[in-house]
């Protein structure tokens, strides 16, 4: 159990064209999964609804459109990788790693 | 009582209550579960997730070796939510506290989040409501499994109305009670209205809203000979009607009677009627209605179903099927038409900007060869079993029909390596449906074995108009000057070079178009097995020298109008009582 559970946060612009659209929000949810810290997730730019980050359904609502500022707030142990993860998911504009412009023509 | 018009997919008269598919098809009545039923409605939706992922993933994996990135992710994402733990989350709630069933829960929810998408503003955002109406669809569908009311399940006689249906759909009316259609969406030569057609009962589509100002239980007059349906039609108009739909009945009976007879014109020509079928057990169909085997097989309806591409062995079965309905008759297979209006399930996601210039037919065969092989092989293996010819569509320059012919080679030498029964000289043919093909017809004459004429693509590229799209479907017309030009052209060249020509496009079971194809030299019909009675009986009536007049004179003319008003007294001086 851990006491020292840790909540981190951070807020970040999304930089790629088409916005958190299919692929974007399943790298987002797959990468977020994979820490047992809860993720959420709010759009600044939006309607400020704090959405599960870990919920493809919930992290399309977001409507996060190029430009959108997000806030994501992380609580558990792995809270702070788990940040500095999805931050630098987002940066990268959602990249996989296999191309790095992802962006629709 | 509402008269509202249409466009007319298969003439005569039918009268009946109205079943809603949109609305019936999946229509979830609240139902208050107890509270020991709570557990098993709870393993019953665990269960439609599992089935769900890995049905998607199964259509995934096809998707992403053929299709395109697009695709694919929205699938993931479909898999994604699927499997959204907040979402499952939310609906073992609504089964807990609303004490209700899987599905109807499933449903509330899945349709919230359907509303909220409505109200987004960028477009493409909107677009993923009918995501999530397809997940909503495909949940509902494991969940209910059988129990799943639809058409199939109507005790007695009805008139369908919808707002579209697809080819699948369609292509299991002709198993259900269903005794005509009426649908909003559709243009005229669409696979929908190509399909009802072959089903024979009458059907007007393209009535805009017609599903929304109707509902189920009302009664509606469809009058496909006018184009037009009429909805809660006031005592008068319903007894003259039911009087129609009775003559409509002793009418097509009569037809019936054609059945044995030869297509013969009165000096003694034999004309060759055969059928346009998508699937295997049409073949019997056109049997029954008196043809001479099939025509125009097309194969790419193996591919409209869930599961994805057909494997050789499923294609050699339904091959063998249609070969062995013909009963010693010629089948001829055209090879896959897929892309352009006909995508699979797989493929709606995939947008291509002109798609009717685009990836499809013979184009995409070669450029998925593996794919294209399997079809081959398991043509050819189908050829074993009785007369049996291959075509390939959309043929454009000769380039193409040389690959596909050496794919075919190919092909015969691994299935005779392999020991394999086939029919070494399989005729090889092409179907001639773009302008250019046209003009070449002389240099393809040398080189194929015999010429199908597609005038459904032809009339839609030599005319430049989208036969799909509403608004302009109505300058799409084989009556055309430079379409029936083109076609006088084409069959003088093949005649002259002793190849083999057919056409198998609509205007072959349009008796309107008879004579005057009878009059250009075409001895080959291919159309849905509907139309054989009718053409054959207006053949009956006419001699050679009478229909090459009929040409003579459509061909002097220098407006579709023209064409068309000539060619309807024509054919209304042979047919006085038919609907024209």
């Amino acid at each position: 159990m851990s006491d020292a559970s840790s909540s981190v946060s951070c807020e970040i612009a999304v930089p790629n064209a088409q916005g958190m659209h299919a692929r974007p929000v399943m790298r987002f949810v797959d990468v977020a999964s994979t820490f047992s810290a809860s993720v959420n997730v709010t759009n600044l730019s939006g309607r400020n609804e704090r959405v599960d980050g870990k919920s493809a359904m919930e992290m399309m609502l977001l409507e996060a459109v190029q430009g959108s500022v997000l806030r994501i707030e992380a609580n558990g142990d792995d809270a702070k990788p788990a940040i500095e993860a999805l931050s630098s998911l987002v940066e990268s504009g959602f990249s996989d790693g296999l191309s790095a412009n992802t962006g629709d023509p | 009582m509402e008269i509202i018009r249409g466009i007319s997919v298969a003439p005569g008269v039918a009268v009946g209550e109205i079943v809603v598919l949109e609305a019936e098809d999946f229509r979830i009545p609240r139902r208050i579960v107890t509270v020991d039923q709570i557990d098993s409605e709870l393993k019953t939706l665990e269960e439609a997730v599992a089935e769900s992922i890995e049905e998607i993933t199964n259509q995934t994996k096809f998707l992403s070796t053929t299709l395109g990135k697009d695709a694919a992710n929205v699938f993931k994402w479909h898999i994604g939510v699927i499997k959204d733990r907040s979402l499952q989350k939310s609906i073992r709630d609504q089964i807990r506290k609303g004490r209700c069933s899987a599905a109807y829960a499933t449903s509330t929810i899945m349709r919230n989040y359907q509303r909220r998408f409505m109200q987004m503003k960028d477009p493409l955002l909107v677009e993923r409501m009918r995501d999530v109406q397809d997940i909503e669809r495909r949940l509902l569908r494991h969940i209910l499994g059988e129990a799943r009311e639809d058409l199939a399940h109507l005790t007695k006689p009805a008139i369908l109305v919808a707002h579209d249906l697809t080819p699948t759909q369609t292509a299991h009316l002709a198993e259900t009670k269903v005794i005509g259609v009426a649908l909003d969406a559709g243009a005229a030569t669409s696979h929908t209205a190509i399909l009802l057609r072959s089903w024979g009962k009458p059907g007007v589509i393209g009535l805009n809203d017609i599903s929304n100002r109707v509902s189920g239980g009302d009664t509606l007059i469809i009058d496909g000979t006018n184009r037009l349906v009429i909805a809660n039609p006031n005592e008068a108009t319903l007894a003259e009607y039911r009087e129609k739909e009775a003559a409509f009945v002793r009418f097509t009976g009569a037809l019936d009677e054609l059945r044995e007879l030869p297509a013969v014109t009165r000096d003694d020509q034999r004309i060759s009627l055969t059928c346009n079928i998508e699937f295997p057990q049409e073949a019997k169909v056109g049997r029954h209605k008196g043809g001479d085997g099939v025509g125009l097989y097309r194969t790419e309806f193996l591919y409209l179903r869930p599961e994805g591409a057909p494997s050789e062995d499923e294609q050699y079965a339904a091959y063998r099927e249609a070969i062995e309905g013909s009963e010693g008759k010629q089948v001829t297979i055209r090879t896959f038409d897929l892309g352009a209006d006909k995508y699979t399930q797989q493929r709606r996601y995939e947008q291509e900007r002109n798609p009717m210039l685009g990836l499809r037919s013979i184009r995409y065969s070669l450029q998925n060869l593996d794919m294209f092989k399997i079809q081959l092989r398991a043509v050819l293996r189908a050829s074993a079993h009785g007369p049996t010819r291959v075509m390939f569509p959309l043929i454009n320059s000769l380039m193409e029909f040389r690959q596909a012919k050496m794919t075919i080679h190919d092909a015969m030498e691994d299935l005779e390596e392999e020991g394999i029964d086939i029919d070494r000289d399989i005729p090889i043919g092409m179907m001639l449906e773009t302008p250019a093909a046209a003009i070449q017809v002389k240099d393809f004459c040398r080189e194929v074995g015999f010429i199908s004429i597609g005038t459904n693509d032809l009339v839609q590229y030599l005319l430049a108009v989208d036969r799909g799209n509403e608004q302009v479907s109505q300058l799409y017309t084989p009556s055309h000057p430079a379409v029936l030009r083109a076609l006088r052209d084409v069959i003088r060249m093949c005649t002259q070079a002793k190849v083999d020509v057919s056409l198998c496009g609509e205007m072959a079971g349009a008796p309107l178009y008879t004579m005057l194809l009878v009059g250009l030299g075409l001895r080959s019909f291919s159309m849905a097995p509907a139309n054989i009675p009718e053409i054959k009986k207006l053949i009956r009536q006419v001699t050679v020298p009478q229909a090459q007049r009929v040409a003579r004179k459509a061909l002097s003319f220098e407006t579709d109008r023209q064409v068309t008003n000539y060619l309807r007294n024509e054919t209304r001086k042979m047919l006085p009582e038919d609907p024209i």
